[in-house]
């Protein structure tokens, strides 16, 4: 028996696609490659295998996720993490939010600013710097982007340095693309 | 088919030389990445069900949802390249619905959800592409084309109003 998760959760669901994920018995040489699939690693995820399907794009989506999100300097990991979630919630995708508020809370041993906007969303009232961080980033997550030169101003008086904003633009957007995929090809459950 | 060109770059108006550029550098390899993919999914070796005029079109299409021309002079000037053929041009009027042609009706459909409000994309949806006869492996190609320009419209977007505070 299994249920879909509607609602936002620090619990990370399981993630049912709606398409069929590529058979690795019919993956050809490039999708091999692209997964990284050895003797000693087989095991790879249904989201993986389903976006093995265009692995053109899956190529380098990998090192660009992990570029965006963990590479030294600029903007925290945490904050990095603020901007996913804000994206995550105003696409509702309940799996990208639930990975990465939980990774939020383990890097900060926090609970209380997850648990703000999961409730209260861009209204959140949190520290003034995390407070300019989501605001930004629900704005440029909506379509069109809403984001303005108030925003970004209020980034820099929130004191965050040009090579933070950076890094704030690219985890936000990153989830602007990872929120279409996961949210619209598969749905979070509890088994 | 690998252009040597940076998309974003030019869009947002990135001088080289100037200290915005200089910030952009420090994450030059993730610009780098994110231009592959750009060409990864607008110009595939292996396009599968969704030729390059089509996927052209599309991207024109969901640059216009997100209000963004740049990025519409971009992908309008990609479809020409493709040769435009009449009925990928078409997927681009963002008041055609697809008509009487199923599949088309699905693609168009589809992409104007994705691009414009993914939280309401349910289960059905997926469906109601499947039932228009859209393979699975297409779904994802289509899905990833949505989802990567969204992706790349929001850097563009953030560093436009980041450069105005140089």
């Amino acid at each position: 028996m299994s249920n879909i998760v509607h609602d936002f959760t620090t619990d990370i669901p399981v993630w049912k696609p709606y398409v069929a994920p590529l058979d690795l018995a019919e993956a050809s040489a490039e999708q091999l490659e692209a997964l990284k699939i050895t003797p000693s690693n087989t095991k790879v995820s249904d989201y993986v295998l389903v976006l093995a399907h265009d692995v053109e794009t899956l190529k380098h989506r990998s090192p660009l996720f992990n570029a965006v999100m963990y590479n030294r300097g600029g903007l925290s990991r945490a904050e990095r993490e603020i901007g996913a979630v804000g994206a995550s919630i105003v696409n509702r995708c309940i799996y990208c939010a639930a990975v990465h508020a939980s990774r939020y809370n383990q890097l900060t041993k926090d609970e209380d600013v997850i648990a703000a906007i999961f409730s209260d969303g861009a209204d959140a009232e949190i520290d003034p710097r995390l407070k300019a961080i989501l605001t930004f980033a629900v704005k440029l997550s909506k379509c069109p982007s809403d984001a303005n030169t108030a925003d970004m101003a209020a980034l820099v008086e929130a004191g965050l340095g040009k090579d933070e904003i950076l890094d704030l633009i690219l985890s936000t957007s990153l989830f602007g693309w990872a929120n279409r995929l996961m949210h619209t090809l598969g749905e979070p459950i509890t088994e | 088919m690998a252009e040597n060109e940076d998309v974003i770059a030019a869009i947002a108006g990135i001088e080289p030389g100037s200290a915005f550029a200089e910030v952009v550098a420090g994450r030059a390899d993730i610009m780098a990445l994110t231009q592959q993919t750009h060409d990864g999914a607008l110009t595939p070796e292996n396009p599968g069900g969704l030729s390059h005029a089509e996927r052209a079109a599309l991207a024109w299409r969901i640059a216009k949802i997100n209000d963004h021309k740049g990025f519409e002079d971009h992908f309008e000037a990609m479809l020409e390249k493709a040769g435009v053929p009449d009925n990928a041009a078409r997927l681009a009027d963002i008041w055609f619905d697809g008509g009487s042609d199923l599949r088309t009706k699905a693609l168009i459909r589809h992409v104007d959800l994705v691009a414009h409000a993914p939280k309401e994309a349910t289960r059905r949806d997926i469906e109601l592409l499947q039932e228009a006869g859209i393979a699975d492996a297409d779904i994802v190609r289509l899905s990833e084309l949505v989802a990567f320009v969204s992706y790349q419209i929001r850097v563009a977007a953030g560093l436009q109003l980041m450069r105005e505070l140089a």
